[in-house]
């Protein structure tokens, strides 16, 4: 009896442990599946139920889509907001991140909790005195406007991942370099640089991905200079179910991409954001 | 020429004090080694050699040469990591020429010093590799090189053999004192380890709780330990203490024995021998044999006086003894210490006053 009971014990876990691995996978993977298919289904087959498995690659959907108008114009401004989002978060980010890992000040501890605060707090709530403060500066409907409030979003992120990436070099790297002839500026440039050279570029990646897909501050803070989910949200709102598919598989897809390239980088980020 | 010297160096960490104002000369070429249990402050005192820490008071000279407000490059020294710090993005070659090209060394120079010194350290087979692809002894030689390369004025090293297995660090440790002393560079040399103390120095620096005990040479070191804590740290086993009692004109009773000490009347002292310094003898200290270890060239035999002080000999591996049994055993006078049981200092019995 009691020899059993540790097996049956063990068993019934891993029985809870892979319905949970399967139901979470389900959860992220069904809604992407759904999209896929559909953007890939002619428009009848997008309304018709049951789905096919495979879908017949009918490319229609997404052949109207691009020849929308005002689509590439959202585009580029996407790509321009999310690329000044990117240099910006790094720039500020990285200095913040690095002094957090190699220097002690007063208050550390609180910087470093206020800096996940700064997330927690509603962005709808900031959105109007924002857009106000937005319009009498002049900063409103503008591109630098727009990628000012996504680097507010991204940079606790970057700040958080250069943390993790800094603390990983051991100081005895930067403490030899200045021994063998380096000042602080050039023992970072010659030694830290290049060993957290991709992490920053994959904290870079994930700045852009915010940007890209952050729609609250564009809808409120942009009218022209729309960037793409903003004018999606506001086009796709009266137009037909296969064009909204095709729209969401357009906004989804790079962020896919790049987020699964990164991936390795964000779990060193929650890894030391949990401690 | 390169001597340093030291001049009421202290440090505190918040309320911590780390060191308390230290003194301390070192000649030119000398290889000097700085001894002391973790948390001592030799590393601290180290650093701020190097001008990785600033003392918070004090001053450090470095051949003539007041440098305790310069940055570690204009020190004119290199030094040797515990966890060797070499750099991983780079091969062996550019380690060792990493300090050669700060220096703006023409390239026929460089490659020339970077073979010289990977010869020397026996690495030029691996010149092209990463760390990564290296073993722990290697990466060790590879700063060791990368220091040597520099030609500095003076070298600092910091426990640069703890990583290290036993036998690599047997092996790592005879070669690194022929290397130094061919390179004729002044040396300081952190280590907790009071065997590789003995063997590199050419003087010990005995560091305790932030305070400079004892500098003197390895022999002086062992065998007229200047405090109480030296004679307990240095040596393997450590040095037999015993409460002393006066018994007036310089005679002293310990364990039921009277022995010639030093003239003062009052205070405490205790008796201090080493256990290689015990013979069996009728009429010596009598004592109870607990544990009895074979050595191998002699025998480890642990022992209590009075049946609670901890005694231990070293005696010849023919001795016949086992636990239990009773013995009696004989210090060699010469070899006999006084320390004042209150300050832990060494008292002479030489100098009767």
């Amino acid at each position: 009896m009691n020899t059993t009971r540790p097996l049956q014990y063990s068993r019934r876990s891993r029985w809870i442990f892979w319905t949970s691995v399967l139901l979470l996978c389900a959860w992220v993977l069904l809604p992407i599946y759904l999209l896929v298919v559909n953007t890939l289904s002619s428009p009848e087959a997008v309304t018709q139920f049951p789905k096919r498995f495979v879908p017949e690659m009918d490319l229609t959907s997404l052949e109207f889509f691009a020849s929308f108008s005002g689509i590439t114009k959202a585009m580029v401004n996407s790509i321009l907001v999310a690329s000044v989002t990117m240099v910006l978060s790094i720039l500020i980010g990285a200095p913040a991140g690095y002094a957090l890992s190699r220097f002690d000040f007063r208050g550390k501890e609180t910087f470093r909790v206020l800096i996940l605060m700064t997330r927690a707090f509603p962005l709808p709530l900031l959105a109007l005195p924002l857009a106000v403060m937005f319009i009498r500066s002049g900063l409103d409907d503008s591109i630098f406007g727009l990628a000012l409030v996504h680097t507010m979003l991204a940079m606790p992120f970057a700040i958080l991942i250069t943390f993790s990436l800094f603390s990983g070099i051991p100081i005895e790297l930067e403490e030899a370099a200045w021994t063998l002839g380096c000042s602080r500026f050039q023992a970072f440039r010659k030694v830290v640089l290049p060993l957290i050279l991709p992490g920053i570029a994959a904290s870079a990646i994930f700045a852009f991905v915010i940007s890209w897909n952050e729609v609250f501050a564009a809808a409120v803070l942009t009218i022209e200079h729309r960037t793409l989910p903003a004018f999606l949200l506001q086009s796709l709102d009266v137009s037909p179910m296969h064009l909204k598919f095709a729209g969401g598989f357009v906004l989804v897809l790079p962020a896919l991409i790049f987020i699964f390239m990164v991936r390795k980088y964000l779990f060193a980020m929650w890894g030391i954001a949990n401690r | 020429m390169a001597e340093i010297q030291i001049k009421g160096v202290a440090k505190h960490f918040g309320s911590y004090q780390a060191l308390h104002s230290i003194d301390l000369a070192i000649s030119d070429q000398e290889f000097m080694v700085l001894l002391g249990a973790s948390g001592c402050g030799k590393t601290t005192l180290l650093r701020i050699i190097a001008g990785l820490e600033s003392p918070s008071k004090g001053e450090v000279w470095i051949g003539g040469k007041r440098i305790d407000h310069l940055p570690p490059r204009e020190r004119g020294i290199a030094m040797v990591f515990q966890n060797y710090a070499v750099f991983p993005h780079l091969t062996v070659f550019e380690n060792i020429a990493f300090g050669l090209r700060m220096q703006k060394l023409d390239n026929k120079a460089v490659t020339e010093r970077v073979e010289r010194n990977a010869e020397l350290m026996h690495i030029a087979p691996l010149l092209q590799r990463y760390s990564g692809q290296l073993s722990g002894g290697q990466r060790q030689r590879v700063a060791v090189a990368r220091a040597l390369a520099m030609e500095p004025d003076v070298i600092l090293m910091d426990e640069p053999l703890s990583n290290l297995d036993a036998l690599l660090r047997l092996e790592m440790r005879a070669e690194l004192k022929g290397v130094l002393a061919q390179s004729r560079t002044t040396t300081i040399y952190v280590t907790h380890d009071q065997v590789e103390a003995m063997s590199l120095a050419d003087r010990i620096a005995v560091m305790h709780e932030g305070h400079m005990v004892q500098t003197a040479n390895p022999t002086e070191v062992y065998h007229d330990p200047a405090t109480h804590f030296v004679g307990s740290f240095i040596g393997n086993p450590p040095m037999n203490f015993l409460r002393a009692q006066a018994l007036g004109n310089g005679q002293w009773q310990v364990a039921g024995k009277s022995f010639t000490g030093p003239a003062q009347q009052t205070g405490s002292l205790a008796f201090a021998i080493r256990p290689e310094n015990l013979e069996p003898a009728a009429d010596g200290i009598p004592v109870s044999v607990r544990v009895v270890e074979p050595l191998g060239p002699h025998v480890l035999v642990t022992c209590t006086v009075d049946d609670n002080h901890l005694f231990r000999a070293v005696l010849d591996s023919r001795t016949t003894v086992k636990a239990g049994d009773q013995l009696h055993l004989n210090p060699q006078p010469e070899s006999i210490r006084w320390f004042d049981t209150a300050t832990g200092m060494a008292v002479s019995a030489r100098n009767k006053q």
